[in-house]
Protein backbone atom coordinates (compact mmCIF):
# COMPACT_ATOMS: atom_id res chain seq x y z
CA UNK A 1 0.00 0.00 0.00
CA UNK A 2 1.25 3.45 -0.88
CA UNK A 3 -0.06 6.05 1.57
CA UNK A 4 0.47 9.80 1.26
CA UNK A 5 0.11 11.78 4.49
CA UNK A 6 -0.36 15.54 4.25
CA UNK A 7 0.68 17.47 7.36
CA UNK A 8 3.52 16.53 9.71
CA UNK A 9 2.19 17.91 12.97
CA UNK A 10 1.66 15.57 15.93
CA UNK A 11 -1.05 13.53 14.18
CA UNK A 12 0.90 13.28 10.91
CA UNK A 13 4.12 12.36 12.66
CA UNK A 14 2.68 9.53 14.75
CA UNK A 15 0.49 8.29 11.89
CA UNK A 16 3.55 8.05 9.64
CA UNK A 17 5.58 6.33 12.34
CA UNK A 18 2.85 3.74 12.94
CA UNK A 19 2.31 3.07 9.24
CA UNK A 20 6.04 2.65 8.63
CA UNK A 21 6.19 0.21 11.55
CA UNK A 22 3.47 -1.80 9.82
CA UNK A 23 5.67 -2.00 6.76
CA UNK A 24 3.64 0.38 4.56
CA UNK A 25 5.14 2.70 1.99
CA UNK A 26 4.53 6.23 3.28
CA UNK A 27 5.34 9.71 2.02
CA UNK A 28 4.66 12.85 4.05
CA UNK A 29 4.04 16.28 2.50
CA UNK A 30 4.65 19.19 4.85
CA UNK A 31 4.90 22.96 4.31
CA UNK A 32 7.36 23.72 7.09
CA UNK A 33 11.04 22.91 6.58
CA UNK A 34 11.66 22.19 10.30
CA UNK A 35 8.95 19.54 10.44
CA UNK A 36 10.21 17.92 7.25
CA UNK A 37 13.71 17.80 8.76
CA UNK A 38 12.36 16.18 11.93
CA UNK A 39 10.65 13.41 9.94
CA UNK A 40 13.77 12.85 7.83
CA UNK A 41 16.01 12.74 10.91
CA UNK A 42 13.79 10.47 12.99
CA UNK A 43 11.89 8.33 10.48
CA UNK A 44 14.12 8.38 7.39
CA UNK A 45 13.84 9.99 3.96
CA UNK A 46 10.09 9.80 3.76
CA UNK A 47 9.00 13.48 3.65
CA UNK A 48 8.96 16.25 1.05
CA UNK A 49 8.42 19.96 1.59
CA UNK A 50 5.50 21.57 -0.18
CA UNK A 51 1.84 22.60 -0.28
CA UNK A 52 -0.23 19.43 -0.30
CA UNK A 53 -3.05 21.12 -2.20
CA UNK A 54 -0.74 22.13 -5.04
CA UNK A 55 -0.95 19.83 -8.03
CA UNK A 56 2.80 20.06 -8.77
CA UNK A 57 3.63 18.87 -5.25
CA UNK A 58 1.17 15.99 -5.52
CA UNK A 59 2.64 14.96 -8.89
CA UNK A 60 6.08 14.97 -7.31
CA UNK A 61 4.69 12.72 -4.58
CA UNK A 62 3.48 10.25 -7.22
CA UNK A 63 -0.13 10.66 -6.24
CA UNK A 64 -1.46 8.80 -9.27
CA UNK A 65 -0.25 5.55 -7.73
CA UNK A 66 -1.34 6.34 -4.15
CA UNK A 67 -3.88 3.98 -2.56
CA UNK A 68 -4.77 6.31 0.29
CA UNK A 69 -4.34 10.03 0.94
CA UNK A 70 -4.68 11.15 4.56
CA UNK A 71 -4.99 14.91 5.05
CA UNK A 72 -4.25 15.53 8.72
CA UNK A 73 -3.18 19.16 9.09
CA UNK A 74 -4.69 21.32 11.81
CA UNK A 75 -6.73 23.26 9.25
CA UNK A 76 -10.04 21.85 8.08
CA UNK A 77 -10.03 23.94 4.88
CA UNK A 78 -6.62 22.60 3.83
CA UNK A 79 -7.59 19.01 4.62
CA UNK A 80 -10.76 19.32 2.56
CA UNK A 81 -9.06 20.79 -0.50
CA UNK A 82 -6.14 18.31 -0.38
CA UNK A 83 -8.59 15.40 -0.28
CA UNK A 84 -10.75 16.88 -3.04
CA UNK A 85 -7.75 17.48 -5.32
CA UNK A 86 -6.50 13.93 -4.60
CA UNK A 87 -9.87 12.52 -5.55
CA UNK A 88 -10.83 14.89 -8.38
CA UNK A 89 -7.47 15.25 -10.12
CA UNK A 90 -5.64 12.01 -9.27
CA UNK A 91 -8.48 9.51 -8.75
CA UNK A 92 -7.04 8.33 -5.42
CA UNK A 93 -9.28 5.42 -4.31
CA UNK A 94 -9.53 6.43 -0.65
CA UNK A 95 -9.27 9.86 0.92
CA UNK A 96 -9.25 10.43 4.67
CA UNK A 97 -9.48 13.88 6.23
CA UNK A 98 -9.06 15.04 9.79
CA UNK A 99 -11.68 17.55 10.93
CA UNK A 100 -11.27 19.84 13.90
CA UNK A 101 -14.75 21.36 13.88
CA UNK A 102 -17.14 18.39 14.35
CA UNK A 103 -19.78 20.19 12.23
CA UNK A 104 -17.49 19.72 9.24
CA UNK A 105 -17.76 15.91 9.31
CA UNK A 106 -21.11 16.12 7.55
CA UNK A 107 -19.91 18.78 5.09
CA UNK A 108 -16.83 16.77 4.14
CA UNK A 109 -18.96 13.71 3.46
CA UNK A 110 -21.26 15.84 1.26
CA UNK A 111 -18.24 17.09 -0.65
CA UNK A 112 -17.02 13.61 -1.51
CA UNK A 113 -14.42 12.79 1.14
CA UNK A 114 -14.45 9.03 1.84
CA UNK A 115 -13.74 9.16 5.57
CA UNK A 116 -13.36 11.84 8.20
CA UNK A 117 -11.93 11.65 11.67
CA UNK A 118 -12.80 14.19 14.33
CA UNK A 119 -10.78 14.05 17.52
CA UNK A 120 -13.21 16.54 19.07
CA UNK A 121 -16.15 14.25 18.33
CA UNK A 122 -14.37 11.13 19.59
CA UNK A 123 -13.45 12.77 22.91
CA UNK A 124 -16.94 14.23 23.24
CA UNK A 125 -18.64 10.86 22.79
CA UNK A 126 -16.30 9.20 25.28
CA UNK A 127 -17.21 11.85 27.85
CA UNK A 128 -20.92 11.51 27.07
CA UNK A 129 -20.72 7.76 27.62
CA UNK A 130 -19.10 8.26 31.01
CA UNK A 131 -21.92 10.57 32.09
CA UNK A 132 -25.05 8.37 31.86
CA UNK A 133 -27.41 11.22 31.09
CA UNK A 134 -27.43 14.97 31.38
CA UNK A 135 -30.52 15.80 33.47
CA UNK A 136 -29.93 19.55 33.15
CA UNK A 137 -28.48 21.14 30.02
CA UNK A 138 -28.03 24.82 29.13
CA UNK A 139 -29.29 25.31 25.61
CA UNK A 140 -28.99 29.04 25.09
CA UNK A 141 -28.37 32.23 27.05
CA UNK A 142 -29.73 35.60 26.00
CA UNK A 143 -27.38 38.13 27.54
CA UNK A 144 -30.08 40.77 27.75
CA UNK A 145 -32.12 40.14 30.88
CA UNK A 146 -30.09 37.04 31.78
CA UNK A 147 -32.63 34.76 30.11
CA UNK A 148 -31.75 31.07 29.97
CA UNK A 149 -33.14 28.29 27.83
CA UNK A 150 -32.54 24.98 29.60
CA UNK A 151 -33.45 21.36 29.07
CA UNK A 152 -34.54 19.12 31.95
CA UNK A 153 -34.74 15.38 31.56
CA UNK A 154 -37.39 13.73 33.78
CA UNK A 155 -36.81 10.44 35.52
CA UNK A 156 -39.30 8.47 37.64
CA UNK A 157 -38.20 9.99 40.93
CA UNK A 158 -38.38 13.63 39.81
CA UNK A 159 -41.00 15.70 41.70
CA UNK A 160 -42.54 16.85 38.39
CA UNK A 161 -42.92 13.35 36.90
CA UNK A 162 -46.55 12.18 36.93
CA UNK A 163 -47.88 15.71 37.52
CA UNK A 164 -49.84 17.88 35.14
CA UNK A 165 -47.73 20.80 33.89
CA UNK A 166 -50.08 23.27 35.64
CA UNK A 167 -49.40 21.60 39.00
CA UNK A 168 -45.64 22.10 38.90
CA UNK A 169 -44.50 24.84 41.26
CA UNK A 170 -42.51 27.10 38.93
CA UNK A 171 -40.39 30.01 40.17
CA UNK A 172 -41.01 33.57 38.93
CA UNK A 173 -40.18 34.49 35.33
CA UNK A 174 -40.18 30.85 34.31
CA UNK A 175 -42.20 28.83 31.81
CA UNK A 176 -42.08 25.38 30.24
CA UNK A 177 -43.51 25.96 26.76
CA UNK A 178 -42.32 22.78 25.09
CA UNK A 179 -41.29 19.21 25.75
CA UNK A 180 -39.71 16.51 23.65
CA UNK A 181 -41.29 13.07 24.01
CA UNK A 182 -39.78 10.15 22.08
CA UNK A 183 -38.04 12.55 19.71
CA UNK A 184 -41.13 14.64 18.88
CA UNK A 185 -41.86 18.15 20.13
CA UNK A 186 -45.08 18.74 22.06
CA UNK A 187 -46.49 22.11 23.14
CA UNK A 188 -47.06 22.02 26.89
CA UNK A 189 -50.56 22.94 28.19
CA UNK A 190 -51.63 23.17 31.82
CA UNK A 191 -53.21 19.69 31.52
CA UNK A 192 -50.22 18.04 29.83
CA UNK A 193 -49.18 15.01 31.90
CA UNK A 194 -45.41 15.03 32.46
CA UNK A 195 -43.89 11.58 32.07
CA UNK A 196 -40.52 10.03 32.90
CA UNK A 197 -38.28 10.29 29.83
CA UNK A 198 -39.74 13.65 28.78
CA UNK A 199 -37.21 16.36 28.02
CA UNK A 200 -38.68 19.69 29.12
CA UNK A 201 -37.52 22.88 27.41
CA UNK A 202 -37.83 25.71 29.92
CA UNK A 203 -37.27 29.46 29.77
CA UNK A 204 -36.02 30.94 33.00
CA UNK A 205 -33.55 33.49 34.40
CA UNK A 206 -30.11 32.87 35.84
CA UNK A 207 -31.50 33.90 39.24
CA UNK A 208 -34.32 31.30 39.18
CA UNK A 209 -32.45 28.46 37.54
CA UNK A 210 -31.58 26.60 40.74
CA UNK A 211 -35.15 26.80 42.09
CA UNK A 212 -36.49 25.47 38.77
CA UNK A 213 -34.03 22.62 38.91
CA UNK A 214 -35.03 21.76 42.48
CA UNK A 215 -38.78 21.90 41.82
CA UNK A 216 -38.68 19.87 38.60
CA UNK A 217 -35.79 17.47 39.07
CA UNK A 218 -35.48 17.54 42.85
CA UNK A 219 -31.73 18.09 42.67
CA UNK A 220 -29.70 21.15 43.61
CA UNK A 221 -27.32 22.79 41.14
CA UNK B 1 -29.98 41.37 -4.76
CA UNK B 2 -28.30 39.95 -1.66
CA UNK B 3 -24.55 39.71 -1.85
CA UNK B 4 -22.41 37.99 0.80
CA UNK B 5 -18.68 38.66 0.73
CA UNK B 6 -16.20 36.59 2.74
CA UNK B 7 -13.01 38.54 3.44
CA UNK B 8 -12.93 42.28 4.01
CA UNK B 9 -9.43 42.89 2.68
CA UNK B 10 -8.54 45.25 -0.16
CA UNK B 11 -10.59 43.38 -2.74
CA UNK B 12 -13.54 42.38 -0.53
CA UNK B 13 -14.02 45.83 0.94
CA UNK B 14 -13.76 47.45 -2.50
CA UNK B 15 -16.43 45.18 -3.96
CA UNK B 16 -18.59 45.75 -0.86
CA UNK B 17 -18.31 49.54 -1.14
CA UNK B 18 -19.21 49.51 -4.84
CA UNK B 19 -22.06 47.00 -4.54
CA UNK B 20 -23.49 48.74 -1.45
CA UNK B 21 -24.98 51.47 -3.67
CA UNK B 22 -27.32 49.05 -5.40
CA UNK B 23 -27.50 45.81 -3.39
CA UNK B 24 -27.82 44.51 0.13
CA UNK B 25 -24.30 43.50 1.14
CA UNK B 26 -23.12 41.38 4.10
CA UNK B 27 -19.39 41.16 4.75
CA UNK B 28 -17.73 38.45 6.88
CA UNK B 29 -14.25 38.76 8.34
CA UNK B 30 -12.28 37.15 11.11
CA UNK B 31 -10.63 40.43 12.11
CA UNK B 32 -12.94 43.14 13.43
CA UNK B 33 -10.64 45.95 12.30
CA UNK B 34 -10.91 44.76 8.69
CA UNK B 35 -14.35 46.43 8.59
CA UNK B 36 -12.59 49.81 8.91
CA UNK B 37 -11.89 49.45 5.19
CA UNK B 38 -15.60 49.84 4.50
CA UNK B 39 -16.93 53.25 3.52
CA UNK B 40 -18.16 55.28 6.55
CA UNK B 41 -21.63 55.32 4.96
CA UNK B 42 -21.64 51.56 4.30
CA UNK B 43 -25.25 50.48 4.84
CA UNK B 44 -24.84 46.71 4.73
CA UNK B 45 -24.16 44.21 7.54
CA UNK B 46 -20.92 42.92 8.96
CA UNK B 47 -20.42 39.50 10.56
CA UNK B 48 -17.37 38.83 12.71
CA UNK B 49 -16.23 35.22 12.57
CA UNK B 50 -14.60 32.30 10.84
CA UNK B 51 -15.90 32.18 7.28
CA UNK B 52 -15.52 28.41 6.90
CA UNK B 53 -17.80 27.80 9.87
CA UNK B 54 -21.21 26.71 8.64
CA UNK B 55 -22.97 28.54 11.51
CA UNK B 56 -21.24 31.82 10.62
CA UNK B 57 -22.08 31.40 6.94
CA UNK B 58 -25.69 30.73 7.85
CA UNK B 59 -25.95 33.75 10.14
CA UNK B 60 -24.50 35.92 7.36
CA UNK B 61 -27.37 34.82 5.12
CA UNK B 62 -25.30 32.72 2.72
CA UNK B 63 -28.29 30.40 2.23
CA UNK B 64 -30.35 33.15 0.59
CA UNK B 65 -27.52 34.97 -1.17
CA UNK B 66 -27.87 35.61 -4.87
CA UNK B 67 -24.09 35.81 -5.02
CA UNK B 68 -21.47 34.57 -2.55
CA UNK B 69 -17.96 35.88 -3.06
CA UNK B 70 -15.01 34.24 -1.24
CA UNK B 71 -12.01 36.58 -1.32
CA UNK B 72 -9.90 35.80 1.76
CA UNK B 73 -6.12 35.54 1.38
CA UNK B 74 -6.34 31.74 1.62
CA UNK B 75 -7.19 29.68 -1.47
CA UNK B 76 -8.36 26.68 0.55
CA UNK B 77 -10.63 28.76 2.80
CA UNK B 78 -12.17 30.35 -0.29
CA UNK B 79 -12.76 27.00 -1.94
CA UNK B 80 -14.26 25.44 1.18
CA UNK B 81 -16.49 28.43 1.99
CA UNK B 82 -17.70 28.65 -1.61
CA UNK B 83 -18.68 24.98 -1.65
CA UNK B 84 -20.41 25.18 1.74
CA UNK B 85 -22.30 28.34 0.69
CA UNK B 86 -23.38 26.57 -2.47
CA UNK B 87 -24.72 23.63 -0.47
CA UNK B 88 -26.53 25.99 1.91
CA UNK B 89 -28.40 27.41 -1.08
CA UNK B 90 -26.47 30.41 -2.43
CA UNK B 91 -27.50 30.90 -6.05
CA UNK B 92 -24.02 31.63 -7.37
CA UNK B 93 -20.63 31.30 -5.73
CA UNK B 94 -17.30 32.71 -6.87
CA UNK B 95 -13.93 32.05 -5.23
CA UNK B 96 -10.70 33.95 -5.71
CA UNK B 97 -7.85 31.45 -6.17
CA UNK B 98 -4.24 32.56 -6.46
CA UNK B 99 -2.97 29.12 -7.55
CA UNK B 100 -3.97 28.85 -11.25
CA UNK B 101 -3.81 25.04 -11.26
CA UNK B 102 -6.02 24.74 -8.17
CA UNK B 103 -8.44 27.16 -9.83
CA UNK B 104 -8.55 24.96 -12.92
CA UNK B 105 -9.15 21.76 -10.90
CA UNK B 106 -12.10 23.30 -9.04
CA UNK B 107 -13.57 24.95 -12.16
CA UNK B 108 -13.89 21.37 -13.39
CA UNK B 109 -15.74 20.55 -10.16
CA UNK B 110 -18.34 23.30 -10.50
CA UNK B 111 -16.85 26.21 -8.53
CA UNK B 112 -16.55 29.50 -10.42
CA UNK B 113 -13.05 30.83 -9.81
CA UNK B 114 -11.23 34.06 -10.50
CA UNK B 115 -7.45 33.85 -10.52
CA UNK B 116 -5.66 37.19 -10.06
CA UNK B 117 -2.43 35.36 -10.91
CA UNK B 118 -3.63 34.51 -14.42
CA UNK B 119 -5.33 37.86 -14.96
CA UNK B 120 -2.38 39.80 -13.55
CA UNK B 121 0.14 37.89 -15.66
CA UNK B 122 -1.90 38.50 -18.80
CA UNK B 123 -2.24 42.21 -18.06
CA UNK B 124 1.48 42.56 -17.37
CA UNK B 125 2.40 40.61 -20.48
CA UNK B 126 0.19 42.87 -22.56
CA UNK B 127 1.86 45.98 -21.15
CA UNK B 128 5.32 44.55 -21.84
CA UNK B 129 4.67 43.43 -25.41
CA UNK B 130 2.59 46.45 -26.35
CA UNK B 131 3.67 49.32 -24.05
CA UNK B 132 1.99 51.94 -26.23
CA UNK B 133 -1.18 49.88 -26.58
CA UNK B 134 -4.70 50.79 -25.63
Amino acid sequence: MYIVVVGAGKVGYHLTKSLLAEGQEVLVIEKERLKVDRITRELGATAIQGDGAEVATLELAGLERADVVAAVTGHDEDNLIVAQVAKGKFDVPRTVARVNNPRNEFIFAELGIDATVSATQVILSVIQQVIPHHPFVHLLTLREGGIEFVELQLTEDCPAAGKHAGEVDLPADTAIPLLIRQGSPLVVQADTLLQPGDRLVAVTTSAQEDILRQHVLGTAG
Amino acid sequence: MDLVILGCGRVGSRVANIADRRHHVTVIDWHGNAFERLHPDFSGDTVLGNGIDVDILRSAGAADARLFLAVTENDDSNLMAAQVARRLGAKRVVARIYDPVRAEVFEGMGVTTVSPTINGAQALFKRVTDPEGA
